[in-house]
């Protein structure tokens, strides 16, 4: 059984008890244990059930490669799925349970499926789920939805109590990592002056090394790492930060850095995770190696672990996986495993060495120890289902008959290392076989260049392939010296320190044990058990012709998921290459995508949520408007009223009432979002000219004119009054949404191709608040307010003044985009809400009446004023609209104009627009087509127009609508069908004038 | 005027930084030649402060001039001299090619006080706000997560941000959360 030692485990404090639970059982810790340590150190072996086969599952890691140990942590609001109980601290009151069984961890049904594993090979759900087609929604995919995945998703409408946020950080060096490697790479740099920023995903320092030792300098690791640390905190330009990964290094030297603040003390204030936006001039990767599992049958058994993880266990938290624990290897790394077991009082039954001539001067201690070694041997088979009982030893070179059967509780399993070469990769560095070593290592002629050709990211120590702590201190020296000097710092660094380290004896690649083994060992030999590959899925796959290792990960399902195959990648491919024949550098290994391992989504929203999700654009008038009954309309990021409901009222009523009132007497517009630009200079009209369709350089000064304004493909992109300011200035008003877009296009066109022209143009949409103040008394209560004179003599209908009105400096304007008598008010923004009350105050007497959206647009359209949005979607051009009137013909040339011109742009086909009202009365659907005789190729009925505006009209009591049909000007009184929904039911609609109001504008014009 | 009502009525809170709306600030949009003598003479003389160098900020008591782009400068005032200051340059600059824009009502203006002032704005713009990098005589023209923003350090421990009225109440409640107690980076 898995147990805590009486001694050692530097990194748990045993004064201090944790309580925590797993799978509903309560169990203590200590400080400083992570949730793997702590539920190991409580013999809870077993963690989950494995993806496919829901087989029983242990820990094998014990840090972020760890593919086994996911837990849903939390309960509630706190819940978080697919958590790694190897990279999770332990805190007081954590709660975890295990994923993907059911009904329980201990007796899981799901568990049959192991007994069908001969049958759900690689490929089986493609093969097995083609037919019939309708069943893989209503049978297959329930039914593999429930049987297979993770961690469980939180209930839909749990809310995350906690905060995120991002950093922005500018540094010369980053360096990821914080073992020996990247604290020497730290350390050099900051001596030569460069501002460095040293990160580690752990809390602690020092990586490997200080489980495995080694003298530096003279001193122990221990005190080596210690020593540096001092060193490193007493440098100003130096800054340290654990629990702090380095996600994923992208161009630019762009760095996303995952910070995790308060998951080990969930109680803590401030945010929980934080997302560092990095930005460095040169980044270090020293992100060590990860061990590789050896694939022998039944190695996915709880109780066989990594070599590295088992020492690991027991120095750092004081935790014995078992009692008697089988070490087997191709490398003399693992005998470190067996020689710290035997030191801490445990039974080493055996190494089980695969090299023929064994280890080096690690294996003679490990024999001074008294420990059994066998060389050129391996695991055959391992007896045990939810926890290891004995393994079957072989003859490595053979197919698997037993040797001898070994006893044992544990297996320490060495398959050699691999450098995480993941960061170097993820913005292009690329990769080299190391023969010897048998792993890809980073190739220092392929790095991830910037925009200067110049390699931005380096790698040190093992990550650098550099497995040996001497070797691995020289090259962060280097690195760290070279990367500060690419920055720029230009001091000397000191020596870089020294180790003195045993020797060891070269490995030998494993890739399958024994190399012979027979289908049925091959068949439990796991590749990959996250994702339950095993090495007979992948040979599998060779032979029914995938090559490509991209196609054969998707296939199998190798390496992907929450670990992306840390643990399996090198095997599997390895496994890959031998199917196919060739060498494994043909093959190949699978793209390292950016996160490093996964992370928030709370980090990577950041701020953004709650009232910050997005941010709400508000008038000068918007508190009134939410105080009074306003049903809000998004338009862009603005929220307009759509209408003010009252009280008993609904929200179709209020539009009918506003359109009344506004029509009989008095109503008030918020028409502050509409875009203001102004236009200024010498060679403004010109612009001007270019800009618009129609010629705005013969405005004069104190007018208005309505412009439209197309893209250069000639498409209607926006609309509105621009009026004449002075000789050389020009105020375009634009859509509301289209403020930004407008400025940005004109500026677009100034800035890039007509730079030498003297104009210069500004957005002031937001320095004024405007009020249109609309009806028959809209006059009358202008007067009230006293001030300007704004009789039809001295305001006529399409001109401006600047005067004063109740006091307050204003600019008036006789526009109406009603059809009743208007003016819009604008004034300073910061006075726009008292404006805004005094006219409510002087309007009473004429039951004023404040209208939203709906009625600005039932208004417009019973005027048969166009809509940009509803007539157009970016693909109408003026002359749809019968807007020829606004094209001017005398111009040599505006934005559009040649487009306009070409074939099917004068297509007479084009649908045009007409007005349209239903024989019955009856409001038409929105957007509904009009129908024509036959079908296309397509078995599709034919169309001969479409609906782009329709609206119960309240001033007319019936239905009213704007819509676009072939040659429909020429068609006026014609009836023809529109189509429900639903394709069958027609509605019968007449041809009419878009004007359906006032068409000869008198009302306007009083 | 005692109807002026800025966007968020002079809010404030007190967090890891002071953060304030300000009540209400005079700002005058420039754009014109920088290269042309008379038209930085005509600026500067009615502004009474130095023309500013790229992404300058020269503020000298209630007057400043912000560098904004090669072609634009923002002057600032008191709130009552926008109109005045706003004259008195079209006429200094008649003649010239330039446009004078009063735009004290487009905007909100904020002011952040205390030590973490450098690590709350680097929490929502894309800035080196290092000591080395950014200081006070400087502007920058950004954003503040979603919305355009510009600001400058008003001391080494104090900053004004100005952003569009209408997503004022956004910025505040940004610089709210960015400056939530527990939330020191210690970076800066």
């Amino acid at each position: 059984m898995s147990t805590r030692l009486a001694k050692a485990g530097r990194l748990i404090d045993r004064s201090k008890t944790v309580n925590f639970s797993f799978d509903g059982k309560r169990f203590t810790g200590h400080q400083g244990d992570t949730l793997a340590s702590a539920l190991l150190a409580n013999n809870q072996m077993m963690v989950g059930r494995s993806f496919k086969y829901h087989r029983p599952r242990g820990i094998v890691a014990s840090g972020a490669e760890e593919p086994n140990a996911l837990v849903n942590l939390g309960t509630d609001t706190h819940h978080e799925p697919n958590q790694r109980a190897t990279t999770t601290e332990l805190f007081d009151g954590l709660t975890a349970t295990p994923q993907n069984v059911w009904p329980s961890l201990d007796f899981d049904i799901g568990a049959v499926n192991s007994y069908a594993s001969r049958l759900l090979t690689a490929g089986f759900y493609y093969k097995m789920f083609m037919y019939p087609r309708a069943f893989w929604k209503h049978v297959y995919e329930p039914f593999i939805r429930q049987s297979a995945g993770l961690g469980k998703a939180p209930a839909p409408e749990t809310r995350d109590p906690d905060t995120y946020e991002h950093f922005y950080a500018f540094v010369d060096v980053l360096v990821i990592g914080g073992g020996v490697a990247g604290l020497q790479a730290a350390k050099t740099a900051g001596e030569t002056g460069a501002k460095v920023l040293l990160i580690e995903q752990t809390p602690d320092w020092g990586g490997r090394t200080m489980v495995d030792g080694g003298e530096i300098d003279g001193m122990s690791a221990e005190d080596w790492v210690k020593a540096t640390l001092q060193t490193l905190e007493n440098m100003s330009n130096v800054t340290l930060r654990t629990r702090l990964m380095g996600a994923g290094v992208y161009d630019h030297g762009y760095v996303l850095g995952y910070e995790r603040l308060t998951d080990h003390a969930p109680n803590a204030q401030g945010p929980r995770h934080r997302l560092w936006r990095i930005r460095a001039k040169q980044t270090i990767t020293a992100t060590g190696a990860i061990e590789r599992p050896l694939s022998f049958a039944g190695n996915d058994v709880p109780g066989v672990m990594l070599a590295s993880a088992v020492r690991d266990y027991a120095v750092n938290y004081g935790v014995s996986l078992g009692d008697r624990t089988v070490v087997v290897t191709n490398n003399d790394d693992a005998y470190r495993t067996a020689i710290t077991l035997k030191k801490a009082g445990l039974d080493v039954p055996m190494i089980v060495d695969a090299r023929d001539a064994g280890g080096g001067t690690l294996m003679d201690e490990a024999l001074a120890l008294g420990i059994r070694v066998e060389t050129g041997c391996g695991i055959a088979k391992l007896h045990g289902k939810k926890r290891v009982t004995s393994v079957d030893i072989c003859k490595q070179a053979g197919e698997g008959a037993m040797l001898w059967n070994v006893e044992c509780d544990a297996v320490a399993m060495s398959g050699g290392w691999s450098p995480v070469v993941h960061l170097w990769s993820h913005c292009g560095g690329k990769l080299t076989w190391d023969e010897t070593q048998a792993f890809f290592r980073p190739d220092p002629t392929r790095a991830p260049k910037g925009d200067d050709g110049n390699a931005f990211v380096q790698v040190a120590g093992s990550a650098n392939g550099e497995m040996h702590l001497s070797n691995i201190l020289q090259d962060a020296g280097n690195v760290g010296e070279i990367s500060a000097k690419v920055a720029g710092a230009t001091g000397s660094a000191s020596a870089i320190s020294v180790a003195n380290v045993q020797s060891e004896a070269p490995m030998q690649p494993v890739w399958l044990m024994p190399q012979g083994a027979r289908y049925g060992l091959r068949l439990k030999a796991w590749l990959d058990f996250q994702n339950d590959v095993k090495v007979s899925d992948v040979q599998l796959a060779a032979h029914e012709g995938y090559e490509s290792v991209e196609h054969t990960k998707r296939y199998t399902t190798l390496g992907m998921a929450t670990d992306q195959g840390k643990l399996s990648n090198i095997n599997g491919l390895a496994t890959l290459s031998n199917a196919l024949g060739e060498d494994i550098p043909q093959v190949g290994t699978t793209t390292f995508r950016p996160p490093y391992t996964p992370i928030s989504m709370g980090a990577i929203a950041g701020e953004a949520r709650g009232e910050i999700f997005q941010p709400i654009r508000k008038t000068p008038m918007h508190d009134w408007h939410e105080t009074n009954g306003a049903h809000w309309e998004p338009v862009g990021h603005w929220r307009r009223p759509y209408a003010f409901v009252k009280t008993g009222e609904t929200v179709k009523q209020a539009v009918h009432r506003e359109v009344l009132a506004t029509r009989n007497s008095l109503g008030l517009l918020d028409a502050s979002t509409l875009g203001k630009v102004i236009v200024k200079g010498p060679d403004a009209g010109k612009f001007m000219d270019m800009m618009y369709t129609n010629m705005m350089s013969n405005l004069k000064v104190g007018k208005c004119r309505y412009g439209l304004m197309c893209s250069e493909n000639g498409f209607l992109s926006d609309d509105g009054v621009v009026a004449r300011i002075d000789d050389d200035t020009w105020l375009c008003h634009t859509t509301t949404g289209g403020a930004d877009r407008i400025h940005a296009h004109m500026e677009e066109w100034l800035q890039t191709e007509w730079w030498d022209w003297k104009v210069y143009t500004a957005n002031i949409t937001e320095q004024l608040a405007q009020v249109a103040v609309v009806g028959p008394n809209a006059r009358k209560v202008l007067e009230k307010l006293g001030g300007m004179d704004v009789s039809k003599e001295a305001l006529p209908f399409m001109e401006w003044r600047d005067g004063e009105l109740a006091g307050f400096p204003v600019r008036a304007y006789r526009i109406s985009f009603s059809g009743e008598l208007s003016y819009e008010i604008a004034v300073p923004a910061n006075l726009g809400r008292a404006f805004w009350d005094k006219l409510l105050e002087a309007g009473a007497e004429f039951d004023v009446t404040p209208y939203g959206t709906e009625c600005l647009h039932i208004m417009r359209a019973e005027k048969g004023f166009i809509m940009i949005g509803d007539e157009t979607d970016g693909t109408i051009i003026p002359q749809d609209l019968g807007l020829n009137w606004a094209i001017s013909k005398k111009k040599e040339d505006f934005l559009g104009k040649r487009a306009q011109q070409r074939s099917h742009m004068t297509d007479p086909k084009r649908w045009k627009l007409v007005g349209l009202e239903t024989v019955d009365g009856s409001v038409l659907p929105d957007g509904a087509y009009a129908v024509a005789e036959g079908s296309n190729a397509n078995g599709q009925r034919n169309t001969q127009g479409r609906v782009t505006s329709t609206y119960h009209s309240p001033t007319l009591d019936k239905g009213i609508a704007m819509g676009l049909v072939l040659n429909g000007p020429d068609r006026m009184g014609e009836v023809i069908d529109f189509a429900e929904a639903d394709g069958e039911t027609m509605i019968k609609a007449k041809i009419v004038s878009p004007v359906f109001y006032d068409p000869e504008g008198e009302k306007q014009n009083v | 005027m005692s109807d002026l009502a800025t966007a968020l009525d002079g809010a404030s809170f007190d967090g890891l930084v002071k953060v304030e709306e300000l009540h209400a600030q005079g700002m005058i949009t420039l754009r014109g030649d920088f290269g042309d003598p008379g038209f930085v003479t005509a600026v500067t003389g009615v502004a009474e402060v130095s023309m500013p160098g790229q992404r300058g900020a020269i503020v000298d008591g209630r007057r400043g001039l912000l560098w904004m782009s090669p072609d634009e400068l923002l002057l600032l005032c008191t709130y009552a001299e926008a109109p005045i200051l706003a004259a008195k340059l079209d006429a200094a600059l008649a003649g010239q090619h330039c446009l004078v824009a009063n735009v004290s009502d487009a905007r909100a203006c904020f002011t952040l006080n205390g030590a973490y002032t450098r690590e709350v704005l680097a929490k929502l713009a894309p800035v080196d706000m290092s000591r080395d990098s950014f200081g006070p005589g400087e502007v920058r023209r950004t954003r503040l997560a979603q919305v355009a923003a510009a600001f400058w350090l008003t001391s080494d421990d104090g900053a004004q941000i100005v952003c569009f009225r209408s997503v004022a109440e956004y910025v505040f409640n940004l610089l709210k959360a960015a400056s939530a107690p527990g939330s020191e980076v210690d970076f800066l």
